[in-house]
């Protein structure tokens, strides 16, 4: 699967996208997260301040959204355009 | 119709404006909002980075445009949001909405400009003059901004 970070994320975990498999057991964004978190202190501080935002194949969804190996997820922070 | 751009290069307001005003003559009104880089920062900026999800902000703003019109009797529906380095005083985003009535065209450029802020995937970043860089964070007020939308008709 493809994981996107964007903005302050990107740069507090100096990475903008991984490509790995559907870790075993996980099943949705929420589960992805705390496989994610696992990697390292920056990682579990970076994703684990309970604002972030993600979208599953550009499209916004929520923790509790189902994922699969050949979808784009991406992490966010709050959006800040216009 | 609706059309979305999403581009580094700025943008011209009146070219914008003659797209609206067409030879539709059912067109009775256009309103439009213009957004700048501002500089209220303490720390003087150079620049504003603009970041973003390519694909993904298309097709949001895409949505934002499909809801104003299913909210509003719209006709044409113009989006533009600049991305990459801008300096303060630049344009950064141009909504623009035609209807046959002014009350739509008001309500529904202020609804585009609300759910943009707040759901677009676009992240500012400031870079001021003494070498530091900060990304802007959201604001409450933006939020509730958008949500007012969710209960209003």
């Amino acid at each position: 699967m493809k994981i996107l970070f964007f903005g302050s994320l990107r740069e507090q975990l100096g990475t903008g996208e991984l490509q790995l498999p559907l870790p075993d057991g996980v099943n949705n964004i929420g589960e992805l997260l705390a496989e994610l978190k696992q990697r390292n202190a920056q990682w579990q501080q970076s994703l684990g301040t309970g604002t972030l935002l993600c979208a599953v194949n550009q499209v916004m969804a929520s923790e509790a959204a189902a994922i699969n190996d050949s979808d784009e997820v991406a992490l966010f922070p709050p959006v800040t355009g216009g | 119709m609706i059309s979305i751009s999403v581009q580094a290069e700025d943008f011209d307001i009146s070219q914008e404006y003659r797209q609206l005003q067409t030879d539709n003559t059912q067109v009775g009104g256009i309103a439009m909002f213009t957004g700048l880089v501002r500089d209220l920062t303490d720390n003087p900026l150079t620049a504003m980075h603009l970041e973003h999800y390519p694909g993904m902000t298309e097709a949001s703003l895409q949505q934002t445009a499909e809801q104003a019109a299913e909210r509003w009797p719209l006709i044409d529906i113009r989006i533009v949001h600049r991305i990459g380095k801008l300096t303060p005083g630049e344009q950064i985003v141009f909504v623009g909405v035609s209807s046959t009535h002014r009350e739509a065209a008001f309500s529904a450029c202020e609804f585009i400009m609300d759910i943009l802020k707040t759901s677009a995937p676009f992240w500012k970043k400031e870079l001021h003059q003494d070498g530091a860089g900060n990304w802007v964070d959201a604001k409450a007020s933006d939020q509730q901004r958008a949500e007012r939308w969710n209960d209003k008709n």
